[in-house]
């Protein structure tokens, strides 16, 4: 599309040879290379002074030698993070906790997403809009009625909540549901009508249509919902914070901070390593599904 | 359309195999569609809508919870001085952070969307990944590059006669540490939007302008930001919610130091409700974030139902 766009708008210059429109144009090209080489490096430091640093022993830290170079370049600070059990265990604890976010946002959010984009009830377009609008109220607002509230449930019932992994499986849901909803219901609306109506009259229940047609037909917006749930779960940090504090429970975020930063002794070549592993796993989705990524950006605000 | 559709069809099962009546209620499509959207309302009600009002109700209650003190948090921290620097900062920090992210987002967006199409997608990824690394993990790298002692920016900049910048332990430079990440970090998100803004700018307008004779300056003016309008409006919004009600980037780099001077809304209720075990008075700190998310979500609905219309 855009490409043949721009050919079109270059194609009158060249052979008409307006000499100081193309030039002007040359020059236009040449001044946006130009920023857009400072801006990919203005972007581009932190990480790549995380991996700088990551592959650098203590001693060359210490030593303050040019810190944009690794002179003798090392692999200890990775292996000894893939090999010690904390780490291992954190890096679990998020997998874990991640994919079975995912796992419970999808159910809920696409049934839901089915139910009020097709079909129509009392109430559906209201409960739409106040979904969109639960998506607004930030985290940052609820953590402290949420740890008081689950406080006041394990004293009643016994079960304990805080303190335990799990307890991020209820927490999650509550950031990435209201979006991934969102976005399906705008997917799942651009798909034509007539597509379900042949499936209803071929004698299609509601649940077939909705896994015969509707999932298969909006597998790219379900993708882009997949990894927005994925990347918000991975990289949540305030929750587990306030609700997760024994060191075995801890996800990966979370864990680098509290667990490498030892008093005020910051052994920053193992932070480094293990930030860059903890960013590791979005980077690579990122990566191979980057469409899909910014799908799943841009829908929000362009499909509503 | 549907429901014509749809009607015969379950008034038939139902009459024709002749269910007892839960059945029938069952295959109705509107208590389908009730039962479908039921985990999605009971998650919302009770996780997001009932927490949110029980922090008004905690808002009003002593530190130990037990006794009823009306309005008193609030009037206890209208008398400190610690609040008001804090409602300053997160002010600064969240208009002038939003605005630099959309200013730096809509000059990126317009360089790339100057390039040839062929290599965008290779700039425009390389510019995104700010926003894909877990902040908490990016803003360790910032912390590392703001190190006292090894920062690595103070020692490229000693090249240049530079003296050492003290980036977070100095008020002022503090703040300008906090803002310049938080930049960082959500800049990539305005240059998506309004690269995929600027893609639906129909190319027919600016060659309708440049026959007129607009320069450069009327072609942004005039075209660009009105055919961009509601994009701006509404990521701009976004944006202003996210980053008052930020905490991650705060807590990691400063965590509200130099004394209290970068704390922000949510890294100071964090502080007391958490740290200092008064969950009252962290509920009503955190309770002033409220305002502007009322604003947005008047001007977002305001939104929605005006594109209600035009569909």
């Amino acid at each position: 599309m855009t490409s043949t766009v721009l050919i079109d708008k270059a194609a009158p210059t060249r052979k008409v040879k307006y000499g100081s429109m193309s030039r002007d144009r040359a020059w236009a090209l040449r001044w946006s290379y130009f920023f857009l080489t400072l801006f990919a490096i203005f972007s581009l430091v932190p990480p790549i002074y995380m991996l700088i640093t990551s592959l650098k022993s203590s001693a060359e830290i210490s030593a303050a030698t040019n810190p944009w170079w690794v002179f003798h370049p090392t692999l200890s600070n990775y292996i000894e993070l893939l090999t010690s059990n904390q780490f291992l265990t954190f890096f679990r604890n998020s997998a874990f906790v991640s994919i079975f976010v995912v796992t419970i946002t999808m159910l809920i959010s696409v049934p839901a997403a089915f139910a009020l984009s097709r079909m129509r009830f009392w109430g559906s377009a209201t409960l739409a809009t106040g979904v969109f609008l639960t998506y607004l109220i930030p985290d940052t607002l609820l953590f402290l009625p949420l740890f008081k509230m689950f406080v006041v449930f394990s004293n009643w019932t016994g079960i304990q909540l805080i303190n335990r992994w799990y307890v991020l499986l209820i927490l999650y849901p509550t950031l990435t549901v209201p979006f991934c909803t969102w976005i399906m219901i705008g997917y799942f609306a651009s798909i034509p009508k007539e597509l379900d109506e042949a499936a209803i009259i071929d004698g299609a229940s509601w649940f077939q249509t909705l896994t015969r047609i509707f999932i298969p037909v909006a597998l790219p917006g379900l993708i882009a919902a997949t990894i927005f749930a994925f990347t918000v779960s991975w990289a949540q940090f305030l929750y587990p914070l306030v609700f997760i504090t024994s060191t075995d429970q801890l996800v990966l975020p979370v864990g680098i901070i509290t667990t490498l930063v030892k008093g005020d002794v910051f052994n920053w070549g193992q932070i480094m390593t293990g930030a860059l592993l903890g960013a590791a796993p979005p980077l690579i989705i990122y990566a191979f599904l980057m469409d899909y990524y910014i799908a799943g950006l841009t829908a929000g605000a362009t499909k509503g | 359309m549907v429901d014509v559709a749809f009607h015969p069809n379950s008034v038939a099962t139902g009459s024709a195999r002749k269910r007892s009546s839960l059945r029938t209620a069952l295959k109705r499509k509107s208590t389908a569609a009730f039962l479908m959207t039921l985990p999605l309302i009971l998650l919302v009600a009770v996780l997001v809508i009932y927490p949110a009002f029980y922090s008004l109700h905690l808002a009003t209650l002593n530190k130990s919870m037990q006794r009823f003190v009306g309005l008193g948090n609030f009037a206890f921290l209208f008398k400190r001085e610690t609040f008001w620097l804090v409602v300053k900062q997160s002010c600064i920090f969240a208009v002038s952070a939003v605005f630099f992210k959309a200013l730096i987002g809509f000059i990126v967006a317009h360089f790339v969307h100057n390039v040839p199409a062929k290599g965008q997608r290779k700039w425009r990824g390389m510019l995104l990944v700010p926003w894909v690394i877990p902040p908490a993990m990016s803003t360790l790298a910032w912390l590392w590059l703001f190190d006292p002692s090894y920062s690595a920016f103070n020692y490229t900049l000693s090249y240049f006669g530079i003296g050492p910048i003290p980036w977070t332990g100095d008020a002022a430079w503090a703040r300008f540490s906090v803002i310049l990440v938080n930049v960082w970090f959500g800049a990539p998100f305005f240059m998506i939007m309004y690269l995929a803004a600027l893609k639906s700018v129909p190319e027919q307008l600016y060659e309708a302008a440049a026959i007129d004779g607009a320069n450069w300056r009327q072609r942004i003016w005039y075209i660009t930001l009105p055919m961009m309008r509601n994009i701006i409006a509404i990521t701009t919004l976004f944006s202003l919610i996210v980053t008052f009600a930020n905490f991650d980037i705060v807590r990691i780099l400063t965590a509200g130091g130099p004394l209290d001077h970068t704390h922000i809304f949510a890294t100071w209720a964090f502080r007391l409700g958490i740290e200092g075990g008064d969950i009252p008075l962290g509920a009503s700190v955190s309770l002033f974030m409220f305002p502007i998310l009322a604003i947005a979500a008047i001007f977002i609905l305001r939104d929605i139902n005006k594109r209600g219309n035009e569909a």
